[in-house]
C-alpha cells in the first residue's frame, strides 16, 4: 500500500530519513536546505527521534557525530557556506568511520552567492573538501522520488561503510514539487543498520577487520564497549599511530572499503543509450532538461542517449569508460564553469571528444537549449 | 583508593606514559577526574569523555571511559549529540583554555545556555601548550607569549562570569595546588543535572612560566596556592577586602554558583516527544 503525495525534494528528504530509521539530526538554518530541517523538527520527535537547531554549522555535523557514535542514525543538511564550515567535522567523520548523511542542497557560489538559485558548484567540493586524503560516497537525485529513495540509500550505505555520505542535490530539486508515492508502512522499507559488535568487550578491537570485511563493528557508546575515537591517523585499536607503515594501512583500508565494494554502490541511469552513437552525461538538477532534450534529439533523428550518474562519487568509472568506447561523443552538462568534466575528461583519455555545456547562470538549461548545444557538440 | 588504584582501574593499559612535559598540571586534573568519578562510584561503562585538542585532550586516550579526542574546540557539540542519542551516559567534557574560550567559544556558550547536563572540565593553564606558548583567552593581560612578544594586551575572560551569564546551572573553580577542592567539585559537578562548569586553574612551567619568568613549577603551585581562596573565604570579606583581593590577583575557589531551578536540555527534549506525540 501507499499514498501519493505532492511533495518538495527537500521534504521527500526528510521521509526518506525517518524511512532509513534516523533518530537524530543536528543542524543550522540555510537557504536552500532549511525545509530539510524545518520538517524535521516536527517529524523526528513523532517516532521518538531528537532534533536538535545548533549554535552555527559546525556544531550540526558535530552533534551527529556525537549521536551517531552514541548508536543513533544521524544527519544533518545544508547548504555552500554552511558546507564549507562542515569541511574539518566531515574529516573526523571520515578518519573515525563514523557513519553520518549530510544533505547539501547546493546554491550559486562562492561565498552568499545566489541563495535561492541553482548551481552544481560543489561537486568537487564533495569529493576534495575536507583536507587530506580522504573517500567519501556522494549520491544525486534528479526528482523528488528520487530524493525519498536516495536517503534512504544514503543511510544504508552510510551505516554499512561506516562512512559520511553525502546527499548532493540543488536549488531545483530541493525545492521542486512533484508526485511522489510514499509507502504507507515505513516498516517494509529495507534498511541496513552498521554491524555491531558481538564478542566479548574485552575482546573488541574497535577497528579491527579482516581481510574480507573492510568495515569494522561499531559500538554504541555506553553498551559496554569502551573504545576511543580520534581524528589522529590511528591502528586497529583507535589510538594514534603515526608510523609510516600505520598511516598507508590506515589510509589504503579507509580508500578499499568504498572501492573494493564499487559495484555495491556505484548507481547510474541509461536513458536510450541501446543505440546511441552520442550520449550526454548530466546529473542531479542539472539532469532535468536532459530527458526531453534527448526525445527532440531524436524526433530529428539523432540517436543521441543519456547517462546519469546518481551515484556521482566514487565516479563511475568503468560505466563511463564503456560509454567512451561506445559512442562518438559525450557532452557533459553541469551547472557550474565546469568541475564534473574534468573527471570524465580524465576517464575517458580522449576514447572520444568530450565537451562541456557548463551553465552558471542561476538557471536550469532548458530542453531547447540542450538540444542546440547537443547539435553543436555533433557537429550538426 | 590511592592514585595507585585509581590507575589500575580507570587508566587504560598500555597508553601511559602520558605526553605531558614535567611539572604540568594536566596529570593532576586528569587525576582529579578519576577520583571525582570513583567518588560517585560510577562505573566506567557509564562514563563518555569527550575532549577537543591540545595538550589537555589528550587525557581522553589514557583513560578507560568511552572517549573521543575530537577537533580542535568541538568537544562540546559532539558531547551533545550524545548525551542527546543516551541521555543515561555521565558525559565529562576535557578542554583547554584556548581549546574552550577561543575556537569553541560559541559552542560553550550555547552548550551553557541549553543547560545540557554535561561536565566540562576546563584545564586552564593560560596559554596554547601544544602549539608552543601563543596567548589564549585566558592568558592575563600584560603576559608574555610567543604570539605577544611585546606583552599581551588583550583582557582575559572571567571564564565563570560568562559561562554564568550564559546559562551554565554548576560553575566552580579550583587549582591544581587545591586537589581535594577540586575532586570534591568535579565529583558535585558531575552529579549536577544541568550543564555545570569546573574551571581548573593549571600551570605551564614550560611554555608559560620560562617566558613569564614564573619560576619552576612548585614555584607556580605556590602561586596557586596564595591566589586561590576558598569561598567561604571569599564571601567573609567586605567590599574593599575582596577589592584589594582581587587587584592582587586573588580568586575564589570552590563551588561559585549552582541553580536547580531550571530544566535540564535532554528532559525537556523528552517533553517535546511527549508533545509531538500528541501528549501534553
Amino acid at each position: 500500500m501507499s499514498k501519493v503525495l505532492l511533495l518538495q525534494g527537500n521534504q521527500a528528504v526528510v521521509e526518506g530519513a525517518i524511512a532509513a530509521g534516523v533518530k537524530f539530526y543536528g543542524g543550522y538554518p540555510i537557504t536552500p536546505s532549511t525545509e530539510i530541517a524545518e520538517q524535521l523538527a516536527a517529524r523526528l520527535p513523532q517516532v521518538g527521534g531528537k532534533f536538535m537547531q545548533t549554535e552555527d554549522e559546525i556544531a550540526g555535523l558535530g552533534a551527529a557525530i556525537g549521536a551517531s557514535m552514541g548508536g543513533k542514525k544521524s544527519m544533518t543538511a545544508t547548504s555552500g557556506p554552511g558546507f564549507s564550515l562542515k569541511q574539518e567535522m566531515l574529516g573526523l567523520a571520515c578518519t573515525s568511520e563514523i557513519p553520518v548523511v549530510i544533505v547539501d542542497v547546493q546554491r550559486v557560489g562562492p561565498a552568499t552567492g545566489q541563495p535561492t538559485s541553482p548551481s552544481q558548484g560543489e561537486v568537487m567540493m564533495t569529493r576534495w573538501g575536507t583536507h587530506g586524503d580522504h573517500w567519501v560516497i556522494v549520491v544525486s537525485p534528479s526528482s523528488v522520488p528520487e530524493c525519498f529513495w536516495l536517503t534512504i540509500r544514503a543511510v544504508n550505505l552510510a551505516e554499512k561503510y561506516r562512512v559520511p555520505v553525502i546527499i548532493l542535490m540543488d536549488e531545483v530539486i530541493g525545492h521542486m514539487r512533484e508526485k511522489i508515492e510514499l509507502p504507507d508502512d515505513y516498516s517494509t522499507v529495507e534498511v541496513i543498520d552498521r554491524v555491531r559488535p558481538t564478542c566479548k568487550p574485552e575482546e573488541y578491537l574497535a577497528y579491527g577487520t579482516t581481510e574480507d570485511n573492510l568495515v569494522p563493528a561499531m559500538a554504541d557508546y555506553g553498551s559496554g564497549y569502551r573504545w576511543h575515537v580520534t581524528g589522529l591517523i590511528h591502528d586497529e585499536t583507535g589510538f594514534p599511530k603515526g608510523t609510516p607503515a600505520g598511516t598507508v594501512n590506515a589510509l589504503n583500508r579507509l580508500h578499499d572499503k568504498i572501492y573494493n565494494n564499487l559495484e555495491d554502490i556505484v548507481t547510474f541511469e541509461n536513458y536510450k543509450m541501446e543505440d546511441a552513437e552520442f550520449a550526454v552525461l548530466s546529473f542531479g538538477g542539472a539532469a532535468r532538461s536532459v530527458y526531453e532534450a534527448v526525445d527532440m534529439a531524436r524526433a530529428e533523428g539523432l540517436k543521441v542517449g543519456f547517462f546519469r550518474p546518481i551515484t556521482i562519487w566514487p565516479f563511475p568509472e568503468n560505466a563511463v569508460k564503456e560509454l567512451a568506447g561506445k559512442v562518438k561523443g559525450i557532452l557533459v552538462h553541469e551547472l557550474n564553469y565546469g568541475q564534473y568534466v574534468l573527471e570524465v575528461e580524465r576517464v575517458v583519455a580522449g576514447k572520444c571528444p568530450v565537451t562541456l555545456y557548463g551553465k552558471y547562470d542561476n538557471e536550469s538549461a532548458t530542453p531547447q537549449e540542450l538540444l542546440a548545444e547537443i547539435k553543436k557538440a555533433m557537429g550538426r | 583508593m590511592g592514585m595507585e588504584q585509581l590507575v589500575e582501574k580507570y587508566f587504560r593499559p598500555g597508553r601511559l606514559p602520558h605526553i605531558w612535559c614535567p611539572g604540568c598540571g594536566n596529570g593532576v586534573i586528569t587525576g582529579a577526574i578519576v577520583k571525582a568519578v570513583d567518588k560517585q562510584g560510577l562505573s566506567k561503562d557509564e562514563v563518555a569523555l569527550i575532549s577537543g585538542i591540545g595538550c589537555s585532550s589528550r587525557s581522553s586516550g589514557y583513560l578507560d571511559f568511552n572517549t573521543a579526542n575530537t577537533l580542535h574546540g568541538r568537544a562540546l557539540p559532539i558531547a551533545s549529540g550524545l548525551k542527546m542519542a543516551n541521555p543515561a551516559l555521565k558525559v565529562i567534557v576535557a578542554s583547554g583554555d584556548g581549546d574552550c574560550t577561543a575556537i569553541g567559544g560559541n559552542h560553550l556558550i550555547h552548550a551553557a545556555r541549553r543547560n545540557i547536563d554535561l561536565t566540562l572540565v576546563v584545564y586552564n593553564n593560560s596559554i596554547y601548550g601544544m602549539t608552543g606558548g601563543q596567548y589564549s583567552p585566558m592568558t592575563p593581560k600584560g603576559s608574555k607569549a610567543t604570539t605577544a612578544p611585546y606583552l599581551t594586551i588583550e583582557p582575559s575572560f572571567n571564564l565563570l562570569e560568562l559561562a554564568k551569564a550564559a546559562g551554565a546551572t554548576f560553575c566552580a573553580r579550583a587549582t591544581t595546588f587545591h586537589v581535594p577542592v577540586m575532586v570534591d567539585v568535579i565529583a558535585k559537578g558531575i552529579a549536577h543535572k544541568g550543564f555545570s562548569i569546573i574551571e581548573c586553574v593549571s600551570a605551564c612551567p614550560i611554555n608559560f612560566g620560562r617566558q613569564n619568568k614564573a619560576g619552576t613549577a612548585a614555584k607556580m603551585m605556590e602561586w596557586q596556592r596564595d591566589h586561590g581562596v576558598m569561598k567561604a573565604a571569599w564571601d567573609k570579606m567586605d567590599d574593599e577586602k575582596r577589592a584589594e583581593a582581587i587587584a592582587a590577583g586573588k580568586f575564589p575557589i570552590g563551588v561559585l554558583f549552582e541553580t536547580n531551578e531550571v530544566q535540564e536540555y535532554t528532559e525537556a527534549y523528552d517533553e517535546v516527544i511527549r508533545r509531538a506525540q500528541g501528549g501534553k
